[in-house]
């Protein structure tokens, strides 16, 4: 229990994924359920993040590198979208993005 | 036991913040407990020995793409009604859904755990470059030899990114 | 445990509190400095021409009346100054003050990407500040404000990189001693960077000719607007103790840090019965007169000709700084 493994670290990751998860799939608010990807996205980092520190090995670090910047694409382009879609139907609620076009 | 004590803590603290930005009513709120969560999870990572990324992480994340949210937040949540959440049948098939993803996701965990326990006599890591503490250099090094062409299409796919938020967020093409 | 927790926790008490009285004698400063370029006495009345003026001011901040508007979101509104200025103390953490590690908290491999970092969460502060006084103005003043710090960073953290190129270190200590083998101060290797960054310091810290964001002569005062006392206190702590970083980074990266000018000029040697610290203080103190001193003569700029300034020279600048700096690295 009191010496830190690799294990912790894992479990730690899985519960904030599915605390992700869980705002994914609760949440209705297009900003919310974006800021519960990030969520997501972070739970895989602190793995990634671990487990280079347990194998010695960077690998994982760099790709921790690579996933940041493909966050910071996503959110940029998500956000984007969102902007669009509030200027025409005002709102943020994804239940009322069902259209394809309009 | 210091480094025992300061992971539970750091753990309850980013579990418990990431519960908060999932429940918060008010976006706003949200965004604030997810810049928190960010940060203690750059201390994580310093723990971890990753000085690097724990700074990427606060200046990227934390620094950066929330504070993208917090605009985003701003210009479109002003004065709304608070948000109804789903209807309970929704809850009920996520709550179904979750227990599949936390029962495989604890199964992968362990096993790969087990594996990795197992593989810790050192066969594991041939493959990147082993590192000390304080690890800028070394990863700048395998970032701009191993893992260039990544490296270039990660470059490649910020840059259409940005293209593409310009488009969308421009009000009409062609003024 | 005396090394590892009671000597820094010693060291980081006497830091914050140096720096903010620095910063109650730096407002000080400041209007005597634009009261001289004005031709004016400024603060007589408190003390001997006016010095304890600045124990004056904090006291009237603290005393008066803090008021919460009805409609702001209470939380947050008290929030938003605390991590205005947090991070600007934060900072100070790896900011050397001498060679020995007596002087400094802690030299990380890092450090200067730990600055940026840091001053890039300064950002919410603002941002949260205006939108939770729940009021129009301050609410489009941060707004501006933060679009302004976001832009600016950008520059500098590209010429920054450009730095560390000639520098090969994040290390603050190793990019003195960098400077310091070299035997010449970075401000002559690099001057166009030294004067990106510190136009965008100027920026990033809200200074005239940037300072949009609360233009008191304009504007009824920004972000801060629905803030009195203590409150408002602290964000106007946050706004100077910025000054104090940039004029540090500055110092540190361009003007050699706590060395003796010409550091390898040996016959100046007698320069060094001044200790380092007092050296490095008073290069932070020379650039926070510039920033008055840049505040008392130039006019103030228009929003959009600020953001064209920043995107269409600053950035370009910066980069063609990072490709001229990246040939010179590779050719010599």
């Amino acid at each position: 229990m009191l010496e830190i493994t690799p294990l912790h670290y894992s479990l730690l990751s899985a519960a904030l994924f599915m605390i992700g998860v869980i705002g994914v799939l609760v949440r209705r608010n297009v900003i919310i359920i974006f800021m519960s990807i990030e969520l997501i996205l972070n739970a895989v980092n602190i793995n990634l993040v671990a487990l280079s520190d347990q194998l010695q090995d960077l690998a994982g670090q760099v790709f921790v590198v690579f996933v940041i910047a493909v966050a910071a694409a996503e959110a940029a382009v998500g956000l984007g979208i969102i902007i669009a879609f509030y200027r025409n139907k005002e709102t943020v609620n994804i239940d009322e993005i069902q259209i394809m076009r309009w | 036991m210091a480094e025992a004590l300061l992971f539970y803590t750091l753990a309850a603290l980013i579990l418990g913040l990431g519960v908060m930005v999932v429940s918060a009513r008010s976006a706003v709120h949200s965004v604030l407990f997810l810049v928190v969560n960010f940060l203690l999870v750059a201390v994580l990572y310093v723990t971890l020995n990753a000085e690097f990324v724990a700074v990427i992480q606060v200046l990227v994340y934390a620094g950066g793409i929330v504070v993208l949210y917090l605009f985003v937040v701003m210009l479109v949540n002003l004065k709304k009604a608070p948000e109804r959440f789903s209807d309970p049948r929704r809850l009920a098939r996520s709550g179904l859904l979750l227990g599949g993803v936390v029962l495989a996701l604890i199964v992968v965990v362990v096993s790969s755990s087990l594996r990795a326990g197992m593989a810790s006599e050192g066969t594991l890591s041939g493959f990147g470059t082993p590192f000390t503490s304080g690890n800028t250099e070394q990863l700048g090094w395998v970032l701009y030899t191993s893992y260039l062409i990544p490296f270039e299409l990660a470059s490649m796919l910020l840059l259409v990114a940005m293209i593409g938020a310009i488009v969308l967020a421009k009000r009409h093409l062609g003024d | 445990m005396l090394d590892t927790v009671v000597i820094p926790l010693l060291k980081i008490a006497v830091l914050v509190n140096a720096v903010l009285v620095a910063v109650t004698f730096l407002v000080l400063m400041e209007r005597k400095v634009i009261a001289w370029a004005q031709s004016r006495l400024g603060p007589m009345r408190v003390g001997p021409y006016g010095i304890l003026q600045a124990i004056a001011d904090p006291i009237k901040l603290i005393l008066k009346e803090d008021i919460t508007p009805v409609k702001a979101d209470r939380h947050v509104f008290t929030l938003a100054p605390i991590m205005s200025l947090v991070p600007a103390l934060v900072v100070f953490a790896v900011v050397p003050f001498g060679p020995d590690p007596l002087y400094y908290i802690g030299d990380i491999n890092v450090g200067l990407l730990f600055i940026i970092s840091v001053t890039s969460i300064g950002v919410y502060g603002i941002i949260l500040g205006g939108w939770a006084s729940n009021s129009k103005y301050p609410l489009l003043a941060s707004l501006r404000a933060s679009a302004q710090l976001i832009s600016y960073e950008i520059a500098v953290t590209m010429t920054l990189v450009s730095v560390i190129l000639t520098t090969g270190t994040l290390s603050l200590v190793g990019i003195v001693e960098a400077q310091q083998e070299s035997g010449i101060w970075f401000a002559f290797i690099q001057p166009v960077a030294l004067v990106l960054i510190f136009i965008g310091g100027l920026a990033e810290t809200n200074r005239a000719p940037f300072d949009l964001p609360e233009a008191e002569t304009e504007l009824t005062g920004g972000f801060h607007t629905e803030y009195s006392g203590m409150r408002f206190a602290l964000f106007f702590l946050a706004e100077y103790a910025n000054m104090i970083v940039i004029s540090a980074i500055v110092v540190l990266m361009f003007f050699g840090g706590w060395l003796r000018p010409f550091p390898n000029i040996a016959f100046l040697g007698f320069l060094d019965l001044l200790p380092a610290w007092i050296w490095f203080v008073g290069k932070v103190f020379l650039f926070l007169y510039v920033f008055i001193w840049i505040r008392a003569t130039l006019p103030r700029y228009r929003y959009d000709q600020l953001m064209s300034l920043g995107w269409k020279v600053l950035i370009p600048v910066a980069i063609g700084n990072l490709v001229v700096t990246g040939v010179f690295k590779v050719v010599f």
